[in-house]
């Protein structure tokens, strides 16, 4: 059984324009222990689909629809008795049994408070446990995730760490309780790539010495190469290809992730980039086809009109594309 | 000291034959005072200390490192928004700093700079149309309004957006249109060198490249110089001519982006590519990674001898005693003893 199971998800923000359709019927799981990367521009859902997986939507957000199951069990609000019964569940969740690393340590971290008692907080809140023993976790903890001199550390605060110091904070706050699924969101694009290839690091040794599951939302393909055993494609609010790295990588099937790949340079490899013409579709009127026929090179009529259903190509591999039904369509006649 | 340096700039400009380079950058130090209080002990920042390199026409030039390594402060110094504290920059062979009157005006008209963030870099209460038009005014550029106004059109199209975008905003744009509106500011002015201080790591993945390309396609047309600064290896690589690699202040290794990127000679270059996240799953498996411990330190006060010691897998005692000089390797230049 899958540990996250979501099943047609949609989330809506108000704003003073209008109704932003920002996630847009979304289904996936994420196995035990199971690495997975969510890969896709700013806008495309991405972030906002996690967060409502979380319940950490901004007010003016709501999930219009679909359902989240962790571990078998229901956490879509709509499944609670009251707000407050959910915030209840959630909160005894949240920070335990999943938690988050975001992408900017600065505005998570709590300036005014010591890293240690930041980090205690987080041991303390859910498990009971003396002073003494929460510290004794806390310098375990630091020393983790590769904080050199954790007993002195612990007692400065977050402005005398480093960028990468303090995200391994982050990561050590988010792991504090051996929770079973991390979502990690962004969390080495504000970091150098030295430092970020620390960080990561850190992630992957901790991931297999707790056997969690990771999420790891990411605009960088190559952060995902060498990390996801799954990637899922998003564009515009929907979910375009799901894969194994290999399959995202070498065998594409929809030409949003075939153009993406085409866009990234590869030192290894001289070949010239070939960017997508064109910007991502404004989620306040989502097309009602797919939401790339605006940039796709190969658009076709009926694009635009319907958005395709999701074609299976390997147990793992789906992709929703009119263009491979066209294609199957064009062998029929000639077979 | 100084005598001798003014010698070794004197000649390598010397060296360059007759037509001097576009830019030459001799032994260039840009210092920050941050010394807090009065009787504290002085502090000093070494943002840029002692770099020189030169930059020919149409060629693009690529400035890599971590971030606080320095490659902004300098690329920020050659369009003199910061002094220089040491060294000097000639623009086809005359001392920037020493320009003044018409030959200044020039300089300044000729040298342009992109920035990072195309939301801070427009003003977003004027038109595009002004925003392109305001440096020809500046400038007095043309003959009337209309003429601008056509230029401005004109530019437009280039950086691949419409005409009649002329009349809105910053805020109607996207981050990669607000870029475009930048590059069409900036070409307005004919410029023949331009530094792109991280002109794309705002922007998405798949409008990077559009940029990137596009930023190509007017050096070919124009026949413009780039210094590109950027934190992103890869698409430096793309699409730098030379590339330069510093760290901690100090430039550390140069030469073609291939022999660079193909065989580097220095061991931060070295560590800092093997670093960089491919894009490939059976590659990424299959390279060894150089683990690099800890982070850049403060440039404040540096200590003595190679900057890298303290992070270098192969430092030695040696290492700590004089800085290495930026040596020659058949024009594949690195500051390394161990080589």
């Amino acid at each position: 059984m899958s540990l996250l199971d979501v099943k047609n998800l949609c989330v809506d923000f108000n704003t003073d324009q209008g109704t932003v359709h920002a996630v847009r019927d979304i289904s996936f799981t994420v196995g035990e222990s199971e690495s997975v990367g969510i890969v896709g521009e700013s806008g495309s859902g991405k972030s906002v689909s996690m967060y409502a997986v979380m319940g950490l939507l901004a007010s003016n957000g709501a999930i219009r629809g679909g359902s989240i199951s962790y571990g078998g069990e229901e956490i879509t609000e709509t499944a609670f008795a009251n707000h407050k019964a959910y915030e209840a569940r959630m909160s005894r969740l949240r920070g335990n049994e999943m938690s988050m690393i975001f992408q900017d340590p600065m505005t998570f971290l709590n300036p005014v408070l010591k890293i240690g008692s930041q980090i205690t907080e987080v041991i303390r809140n859910h498990n009971k446990v003396s002073d003494a023993e929460a510290r004794a976790r806390a310098i375990t903890l630091m020393g983790q995730v590769g904080i050199p001199s954790p007993e002195r550390r612990l007692n400065q605060y977050p402005h005398e760490f480093s960028g990468g110091m303090r995200q391994r904070i982050i990561i050590a706050i988010a792991l504090a309780n051996h929770p079973r699924l991390v979502i990690a969101d962004e969390p080495t694009t504000a970091l150098d790539v030295t430092i970020q290839a620390q960080v990561l690091d850190v992630i992957k040794e901790m991931k297999e010495k707790l056997s969690s599951s990771v999420i790891m939302i990411t605009h960088d393909l190559g952060v995902v190469a060498s990390f996801c055993d799954r990637i899922i494609i998003m564009y515009g609010g929907k979910i375009v290809e799901t894969g194994s790295a290999r399959e995202i990588f070498y065998e594409p099937k929809h030409p949003y992730t075939a153009g993406l790949l085409k866009c990234v340079h590869n030192p290894e490899k001289k070949e010239k980039l070939t960017p997508i013409a064109g910007s991502p579709p404004d989620l306040l009127m989502p097309p009602a086809g797919c939401p790339f026929v605006d940039r796709c090179p190969d658009a076709m009529k009926i694009c635009k009109l319907k958005m395709p259903e999701m074609e299976q190509y390997s147990k793992t591999h789906q992709s929703a594309c009119w263009l491979s039904e066209a294609a199957r369509r064009k062998g029929e006649q000639h077979g | 000291m100084a005598e001798h340096e003014n010698k070794t700039a004197v000649a390598t400009t010397a060296s360059q034959g007759q037509e001097p380079p576009m830019i030459s950058v001799e032994h260039v130090k840009t210092y920050f005072d941050v010394t807090k209080g009065l009787f504290s002990p002085k502090q000093i920042v070494k943002a840029v200390d002692d770099v020189s390199f030169i930059i020919g026409e149409k060629e693009t030039y690529g400035l890599v490192g971590e971030s606080g390594c320095g490659k902004s402060t300098l690329g920020r110094t050659m369009v003199q928004i910061h002094p220089v504290t040491g060294g000097r920059i000639l623009y086809r062979g005359k001392d920037v700093d020493k320009l003044r009157g018409a030959e200044r005006k020039k300089f300044t008209r000729e040298v342009q700079m992109i920035f990072q963030d195309p939301y801070a870099s427009l003003n977003p209460r004027m038109t595009v149309g002004e925003i392109i038009k305001e440096p020809m005014e500046i400038h007095k550029m043309y003959d009337s309004a209309k003429e601008r106004e056509e230029r401005a059109a004109e530019l437009l199209k280039m950086v691949g957006l419409k005409p009649d975008h002329i009349r809105r905003y910053p805020h109607e744009f996207s981050g990669g249109q607000r870029q475009r509106i930048s590059i069409a500011r900036t070409l307005s002015l004919n410029p023949c060198f331009i530094v792109c201080d991280e002109p794309i790591s705002a922007l998405d993945v798949s409008i990077q490249a559009q940029i990137i390309n596009l930023l190509k396609e007017i050096q070919d047309e124009l026949g413009i110089s780039y210094l590109f600064v950027a934190h992103d290896l890869s698409m430096v690589e793309y699409i730098s001519d030379r590339i330069g690699v510093m760290y901690l202040g100090h430039l550390v290794e140069e030469g073609t982006a291939d022999e660079v990127y193909g065989s580097p000679l220095h061991p931060y270059t070295k560590a800092l590519l093997s670093a960089i996240p491919v894009p490939d799953p059976d590659a990424a498996e299959k390279r060894k990674r150089i683990h690099l411990a800890g982070e850049l330190p403060t440039p404040i006060n540096p200590p003595p001898g190679c900057p890298f010691k303290g992070r270098c897998p192969i430092a030695t005692e040696e290492c700590g005693k004089a800085r290495p000089e930026l040596k020659d390797y058949n024009g594949h230049k690195a500051a390394c003893i161990h080589i």
